[in-house]
């Protein structure tokens, strides 16, 4: 261990240290919840700018012996990761102190499972990817399960656990196997023995195993049971933070072990490629169909979520460069609107699961012009209306799958789009144009929860007018 | 000294997943589901150690310590949560607990 890696690795100690300096805190000082919020936020930034040092001082370097590498993409999953956390602690006091679920562990466990998240979207090999995997994990199975008072927060924590745990299982045995068949758990070391490997069968079960895994953690079809359930059971902000800076991760170790993989050349690559397009397709379109005969908004962007998995599997499929930055864009965009969209969720929601089914919002318009206008700006950045966010990240994603020849995929992937019109805009009608059944009380939003949506709205706006800077720093 | 081919480790560690696999499908005891996790994890362990002697290379090893330290850390938590839902609803049976559906 060098001075070098030290400072290559330098977001992630940051972040790590942080974590432990808020456990104690927590520990230590008494009514530390201020304290404690504002130590996660210093810390997220500290991470930040650290990986941005990272990134323009040494990109694409490798570190402590090849197992991380930093710059370029993985700056920018830094940035989703930091990002989703900081707006995750700017909501979180005001909701989990409204629903009984205010705890100063929840920093800690934020801050461990982002330092988790950034190990394995730096990972440069299996080994530090599967520990960033569990790290994050183990922390959502506790974070899904903070109103431990509630049975549905307890039900949530328990499937999630159990599921998740479950494809750690497959995740690592594939691991194992390829490990096996190549003699390495690096990246390039895979790649570039994978042609030469003397079983070549164990490889791709291996390989295969990985996809269940990580399929799992992404919530991809037909692995995507246990999303609605944790999502509709975690609590708001919880769920906001796992379905973007989680997927995100998982997507980041995705990209990591298969994107080598597909530019090695190996024979049976064409089937990994159809194999994982067939896993597009069902997500998107189970997402988006199921999506739309939910009756609570928790739900169904809980569905919708799944769907998305499906458009950024898309990029998977075209195993091509445009499909790599294309995910990592997406997530971006993602990133914000999808943690808006559950903000305002958050913001509405009352204890004990008020506020949260389909005709709670009707009339919302004339009730809270703001956050309706808010949150239409959010479902239709969703959607892929143009020039919000949402719609460049699906124009990259379908132009991968059409460069890689997969034309089909990009008009399944439009369809699947058209239909998710029906839920999301269906919900901006509710608020605008649907008679408001009796009243509704709540809806008042924190400072701090006010500047976490403004940094959505930003982000959903400016992501979508620059599309090029993300893409850039991506590519480098 | 006798020494096995690999495909001995290899086929018990396959067999070993499988019933760890099975076991999670079929039963209902959030505990016995978790005995069965940690039987999945352990085969890979077989799985690791049996390529890294084969191959000489340590990794494989080091993969193991790496796997037994998050198994313990997810047994502490995954006890936790069990333990969470007993004292709201007294059972560890996962059919039976369903308050989340569409």
């Amino acid at each position: 261990m060098t001075q070098t890696d030290l400072l290559a690795g330098l977001a992630i100690e940051i972040v790590s240290i942080f974590a432990l300096i808020i456990m104690l805190t927590d520990a230590l000082v008494e009514r530390s919840t201020r304290l404690c919020e504002t130590l996660s936020i210093v810390g997220l930034l500290g991470g930040l700018a650290a990986s941005a040092y990272a990134h323009l001082t040494m990109p694409g370097q490798t570190a402590f012996n090849g197992m991380i590498v930093v710059g370029g993409m993985s700056t920018l999953y830094d940035a989703i990761f930091c990002g989703a956390g900081i707006m995750t602690v700017l909501l979180a006091r005001e909701y989990l102190t409204r629903v009984g679920g205010m705890f100063d562990e929840f920093y800690t466990l934020l801050m461990m499972s982002i330092a988790g998240m950034m190990l394995m979207g730096h990972s440069a090999d299996s080994m530090p990817m599967f520990v960033g995997l569990e790290v994050m994990s183990i922390c959502f199975y506790v974070m899904a399960g903070l109103m431990r008072n509630k049975l549905s927060s307890n039900e949530a924590a328990l499937k999630y656990f159990l599921l998740g745990a479950f494809a750690s299982g497959f995740l690592l045995y594939g691991i194992a196997l390829v490990y096996g068949s190549v003699g390495s758990t690096a990246y390039s070391a895979i790649a570039a023995k994978a042609l030469s490997t003397q079983f070549p069968t164990l490889f791709w079960v291996g390989i295969g195993m990985m996809i269940i895994g990580l399929g799992f953690k992404v919530a991809a079809f037909p692995f995507h049971q246990w999303a609605p359930d944790v999502y509709h059971g975690a609590p708001t902000v919880v769920t906001g933070f796992m379905s973007t800076a989680g997927k995100a991760a998982a997507f980041s170790g995705f990209v990591g072990f298969i994107a080598p993989t597909m530019a090695s050349g190996v024979p049976g690559l064409e089937k990994a490629k159809v194999i994982l397009a067939l896993l597009a397709v069902g997500s998107m379109l189970v997402g988006n169909i199921t999506a739309l005969a939910q009756t609570n908004v928790k739900r169904m962007l809980a569905y919708s979520s799944v769907a998305h998995a499906g458009y950024l599997m898309i990029g998977l499929a075209a195993g091509n460069a445009a499909g790599w930055t294309g995910i990592t864009y997406y997530l971006v965009a993602y990133l914000f609107m999808q943690i808006g969209a559950f903000a305002v969720v958050g913001i509405l929601e009352r204890e004990n699961g008020g506020n949260l089914t389909v005709d709670d919002y009707r009339g919302l318009a004339r009730r809270r012009p703001g956050l309706a206008l808010v949150m239409s700006l959010f479902m239709f950045s969703l959607t892929g209306i143009p020039p919000f966010a949402g719609f460049f990240g699906k124009y990259y994603l379908f132009n991968a799958a059409i460069q890689a020849d997969l034309t089909w995929l990009a008009i399944v992937g439009v369809v699947s789009s058209v239909i998710s019109v029906w839920f999301y805009l269906g919900l901006v009608v509710i608020m605008y144009f649907r008679e408001p059944l009796g009243e509704m009380e709540g809806g008042e939003a924190s400072i701090s929860s006010r500047t976490a949506l403004a940094l959505s709205i930003i982000g959903t706006l400016l992501i979508g007018l620059i599309p090029q800077a993300i893409i850039n720093i991506a590519a480098r | 000294m006798l020494t096995l081919p690999i495909e001995y480790y290899l086929t018990l560690s396959a067999v070993i997943f499988i019933i760890g696999t099975i076991g999670v499908l079929t039963r209902r005891n959030a505990i016995i589901i978790f005995m069965c996790i940690e039987l999945m994890l352990n085969s890979v362990n077989l799985t690791l150690v049996a390529f890294s002697q084969y191959m000489g290379d340590m990794a494989g090893q080091i993969m193991v310590l790496l796997v037994m330290t998050v198994a313990a850390a997810e047994a502490a938590v995954g006890l936790a949560i069990v333990l969470a839902l007993f004292r709201n609803k007294q059972t560890v049976y996962v059919d039976e607990v369903n308050v989340l559906k569409w």
